[in-house]
């Protein structure tokens, strides 16, 4: 085994070995603890790695068991897969930090620690594999997973939005799995690279265009687009506030990054009628997204309805289908990941100190607490596409390619869009943070009084992602120059089908 | 047969669907497990289905034999079949446990998380 090889499956290891010792320590919490912390840095250790090693040598795969490529499961990573890696590592890094005090001590030993690097692994499974049948399997540990993680503790809310969460989810297993066994009726391959080699001769195009939606519906479930979110606003909301964060940042990214793969390498036979699907489901989710959002009177319900008009803007990269366009897409999830886990863990602290996550009697925190308001301000107007925040130039990076393919239509609504989301983060920093606190009688003052030692561990994570949000903003040229680059493998599939496949195909 | 199990496949998933569309949860959780089975036969029916030998090459022939069946949608089936029993499991404790906590198994009552206030 040589060095590529190891690089590629240590971010699948890695959380794997955390969640076993972590069961050995079962009655340990304290032990679990610094086990989750270490392997969460280790694990941002190896994802650098790994983008280094694809930035310099290209797309790099490996063949698990020695299975040569169309037999065996393979392990691809291009830019993209090892950009997602690195968000996934940032992530979990910062709720790592952020669990420790966030997270009850009754969850922590009934298994939260493991479980949640179980969906760690999930999650880095799903991006770097390169078999479609093997992606089912990454989906289904991610998901088991983060139905444990979202029913822990057994509150009525939780309960009830799991089962929405829990239905719909399995409805779009069930797609996945559909469309597989059709897939591999026609092609008899389940290798993504080989399907994309096989998919070129199928000449009923009808059949295959079939498929491709089955997979559309399915992604489209787990990444919540129009009409398909219903489930998410439900029950993001209802876990602890570090899983709802982990939840918020990456699960429904799991989802768009699928739906990137399958439509820019496999499914190329009809792009001008799936292409201009995707175009329309972006602009109504966008739009659906932030209108359920204005209705909104709850800290993180608002955010939840917001993750789903973000989504339009990643599909709408997707759509578009250029070059610019795609990496505007790249940049885009680069962006949204580390400034919405921001959001929510700040929601998670305003709660601590406060009691409350309802925006009626929340107020008075900017005055109690400047030093929290400003760190919800840098995430928040990037959100909202302030310049020079990572926001800003995500979307204009989307725009401008809207611009230059003449779709004015979806430009228009992107800007709308993104207006409407100043608004509803106008509205939650005038209720939050500006307006006076409510004198109401039978709301505690919460935790005001709370140990100022517990609030370190959730000062640390919001600050990192900060600074990576203003850094991203004040030098987006690297930033945008690597996600040109995931662009351009993404848009020659050949490159990842040599890798994959050897050279002689 | 192949005709049989295609209808049959057919049957299935709109059972599945329509068991799902029922308000009760028991009704929910049979139509989840439908649906999982359609999908299953599918896999095994869409990819073709063979009275063949099994799919091991003799040493004294040195080939394959024709015909002979596909092993890989039989090892697909196996484990869809694996992960579908562990996450239907999950799926029925989690809604004994709801059924206790709120008392009701209609789905329309669930709705507190839905609501605005």
């Amino acid at each position: 085994m040589d060095n590529a090889n190891i690089i590629l499956v240590l971010p699948i290891i890695i959380p794997l070995l955390c969640a076993l010792s972590c069961l050995f320590f079962w009655h340990r919490t304290g032990v679990q603890l610094y086990i989750n912390i270490i392997g969460s840095f280790a694990l941002l250790a190896s994802s650098i790695l790994l983008l280094q090693n694809v930035y310099n040598e290209g797309v790099i795969s490996t063949q698990l068991g020695n299975w040569a490529a169309p037999f065996g499961i393979s392990i691809v990573s291009d830019i993209l897969s090892a950009i997602m890696v690195l968000l996934t590592a940032i992530t979990a890094t910062a709720v790592s930090i952020y669990s420790i005090s966030a997270v009850d001590n009754k969850r922590k030993s009934y298994g939260y620690y493991p479980v949640y690097n179980i969906l760690i692994m999930g999650v880095c499974g799903a991006f770097l594999t390169g078999d479609i049948f093997n992606l089912f399997v990454w989906f289904e540990v991610m998901l088991i997973s983060s139905f444990v993680l979202l029913t822990l503790g057994g509150q009525r809310p939780q309960m009830e939005g799991a089962i929405k969460y829990v239905t719909l989810n399995l409805i779009s297993s069930t797609l996945f799995l559909t469309a597989i066994g059709l897939l591999y009726g026609i092609t008899g391959t389940l290798n993504m690279a080989d399907l994309a080699v096989k998919l070129r001769e199928v000449e009923n195009t009808g059949l295959v265009t079939a498929i491709s939606l089955l997979f559309l519906i399915s992604f489209g479930i787990k990444s919540a687009v129009f009409p398909l979110f219903f489930w998410l606003p439900p029950s993001y909301h209802t876990p602890p506030v570090a899983v709802s964060s982990f939840f918020a940042g990456l699960l429904t990214k799991v989802g768009v990054y699928a739906m990137i793969r399958i439509f820019t390498l496999i499914f190329l036979a009809d792009t001008v009628f799936t292409h201009n699907l995707l175009l329309v489901i972006a602009g109504l989710t966008m739009v659906t997204g932030v209108l359920g959002a204005a209705a909104q009177n709850e800290f993180r319900r608002i955010l939840s309805f917001h993750i789903v008009s973000q989504i339009g803007y990643m599909v709408m990269g997707l759509a578009l289908f250029t070059p610019l366009a795609l990496a505007g897409a790249v940049f885009y999830i680069i962006h949204h990941i580390i400034v919405k886990t921001n959001l929510f863990l700040v929601s998670g602290v305003t709660h601590r100190l406060t009691g409350t996550f309802e925006l009626k009697k929340l107020g008075g925190v900017y005055s109690a607490y400047p030093l929290i308001a400003l760190l919800f301000l840098i995430p928040a107007l990037s959100l909202a596409g302030i310049p020079p925040l990572s926001g800003f130039w995500a979307k204009l990076t989307l725009i401008k390619s809207g611009l230059e393919k003449d779709s004015y239509i979806i430009v228009a609504t992107a800007l709308v869009v993104g207006l409407l989301t100043l608004f509803s983060m106008t509205k939650i920093w005038s209720e939050v943070f500006w307006k006076k606190r409510p004198e109401t009688e039978g709301i505690a003052s919460g935790r005001e009084n709370s140990d100022r030692r517990s609030l370190i561990p959730l000062l640390i994570p919001i600050i990192m992602l900060g600074t990576i949000t203003l850094i991203i903003g004040f030098y987006p040229e690297p930033v945008f120059s690597l996600a040109t680059k995931a662009s351009e493998q993404l848009l020659n599939p050949d490159i990842y089908i040599n890798s994959v496949l050897g050279e002689k195909n | 047969m192949s005709l049989a199990l295609v209808f049959l496949i057919g049957i299935l998933y709109a059972a599945g669907t329509y068991m799902m569309l029922r308000r009760s949860m028991v009704k929910l959780i049979i139509g989840l497990i439908l649906l999982g089975h359609a999908a299953n036969l599918l896999i095994f029916t869409a990819s073709g289905l063979t009275k063949g030998n099994i799919p091991i090459i003799d040493p004294e022939i040195g080939e394959l034999v024709e015909p002979f069946a596909d092993p890989v949608p039989q090892a697909l089936v196996l484990t869809a079949i694996v992960i579908g029993f562990g996450i239907q499991a999950f799926v029925i404790v989690l809604f004994k446990r709801t059924y206790t906590k709120t008392g009701t198994d209609d789905l329309d009552e669930l709705r507190s998380t839905d609501s605005l206030d």
